[in-house]
């Protein structure tokens, strides 16, 4: 009797908990949010490091009607040369471009915003096909937003000169997100993702060392994994401003991973922005990752992606007010630099027998522009 | 019965606390950052993600690279990560 009692009492607790929020809903809804303004990007991006060179243009211009719906449609193209590590020591290097486009819509009702999403990613051997939806909603006067989001993939899976070869893999990320301000200069972040992959999930041409002989790579074809980031952004009083941040991920092929940066930004003059970072990153190897396997099992993996290393990276971003007339357009020119030290720690050269590292650098140029 | 007069009795008293109709024995929790004390918090200077293609390129090039993924505030998204 009294545990049916006390578990009355839960229930009713938990349905005034569940009315408590929907009148912080109610008392909410009298304000409206923003359409994001129109605005266009344009970007040349380059990556070197490791023996890996990926560089090319990216485009994305956005535009609202009716003061309802904003749309935007994005471009990006990613020509990669690899002469990886991997590459040179099991294939012979090669070049391919990849192409992809996203088109976006952002529809506004009241406190609410909702972004559908579509995006497709070709090269000669992997097509990738994405479709997502996001809602956010501010509630208590607009100092809490909680977003969820839901994006699924369809990938097809090909080999070059190997046209018997052909496989599929799918994902899907759910997420959850809340935002608080919580003083008239501070506000901070959570952020939760569930991961699930299912399908193949490696590369055909990538090999595994067992017992010294390379064989091919043999990955389990599910995965689930989720992550958890927090973050705290704070203005300095002087036009400058800090974020710190955090995330870990875990998932079921036994990795988990540590995500830490901070970041400094500050305005010069009317026309100058600078922003810069440290990050560091660090993960354990999967289960069945080995550099050099010693006992025959099912799965092996020598993708130094699923090994055990830390990356450092320092970043700079200038932004350069080029042209601005207030209430009809602003165009700014951006330049980013970062350099990134990854170490590998059971990951060796076989050309040495060294464990592995390298340095990349990645250079952003873009003009953005609102209007 | 008495379990929807509690949802209902508290919904409308979350609402009421929100609109600022307080009882005065009762403490409110009202924001406490109002909308014209946000002009800080709106600089571009404050923002996640203040572009979104060098934001994109960023996600690519580490989602490539490293083992762990999510939970960036941005949308994901499949790609030839291999």
């Amino acid at each position: 009797m009294a545990a049916t009692r006390a578990a009355l009492s839960l229930w009713r607790r938990l349905l005034a908990l569940i009315g408590g929020l929907l009148g912080l809903l109610a008392a909410g809804s009298a304000r409206a949010v923003d359409l994001p303004e129109d605005k266009a990007e344009a970007l040349i991006h380059s990556y070197t490091g490791g023996g890996v060179k990926a560089n090319g243009p990216a485009f994305l211009v956005r535009k609202s009607i009716l003061d309802k719906v904003s749309l935007s449609g994005t471009y990006y193209m990613d020509a990669v040369s690899n002469a990886s590590i991997d590459v040179v020591t099991t294939a012979s290097p090669y070049r391919e471009i990849r192409h992809e486009f996203g088109l976006n819509a952002d529809y506004v009702y009241r406190d609410a915003q909702i972004t559908i999403g579509a995006m497709t990613s070709h090269e000669p051997d992997y097509v990738a096909n994405t479709g997502s939806i996001d809602v956010t909603q501010e509630v208590f006067g607009g100092m809490t937003t909680v977003a969820f989001g839901y994006t699924h993939a369809s990938d097809k899976v090909s080999k070059k000169n190997s046209p018997e070869f052909s496989d599929t893999a799918r994902h899907w990320q759910y997420r959850l997100g809340l935002t608080q301000i919580l003083t008239q200069r501070w506000l901070m972040s959570v952020n939760f993702e569930a991961l699930s992959d299912d399908g193949y999930l490696g590369s055909p041409y990538r090999f595994a060392r067992v017992f010294g002989a390379t064989v091919p790579e043999r990955n389990p074809r599910t995965r689930t994994g989720r992550a958890v980031k927090l973050r705290l952004v704070g203005d300095l009083g002087n036009r400058d401003a800090m974020h710190v941040e955090y995330r870990y991920f875990s998932d079921t092929w036994d990795i988990k991973a540590h995500t830490a940066e901070i970041g400094y930004s500050r305005y010069f003059g009317d026309s100058w922005l600078a922003d810069t970072y440290f990050r560091y990153y660090t993960q354990n190897h999967a289960i069945f990752y080995s550099d050099n396997a010693t006992t025959e099992t099912v799965y092996v993996s020598r993708n130094r992606q699923l090994s055990t290393f830390n990356d450092m990276a320092l970043g700079l971003r200038l932004s350069y007010n080029l042209r601005k007339v207030p209430g009809r357009y602003d165009l700014k020119l951006n330049g980013t630099y970062e350099y990134t030290r990854y170490k590998f720690k059971d990951f060796t050269d076989i050309r040495t027998g060294s464990l592995y590292g390298y340095n990349a650098s990645v250079i952003q140029m873009y003009l953005s522009a609102t209007y | 019965m008495t379990t929807l007069r509690a949802l209902a009795g508290t919904a409308l008293l979350g609402a009421m606390l929100l609109a600022g109709c307080a009882m005065p024995t009762v403490p409110t929790l009202q924001p406490w950052v109002k909308p014209y004390e946000r002009e800080r918090l709106a600089d571009p200077i404050m923002k996640l993600s203040r572009d979104a293609l060098p934001d994109k390129h960023f996600e690519h090039v580490r989602d490539v690279r490293e083992g762990a993924r999510g939970a960036t505030g941005f949308q994901g998204g499949g790609c030839g990560c291999n």
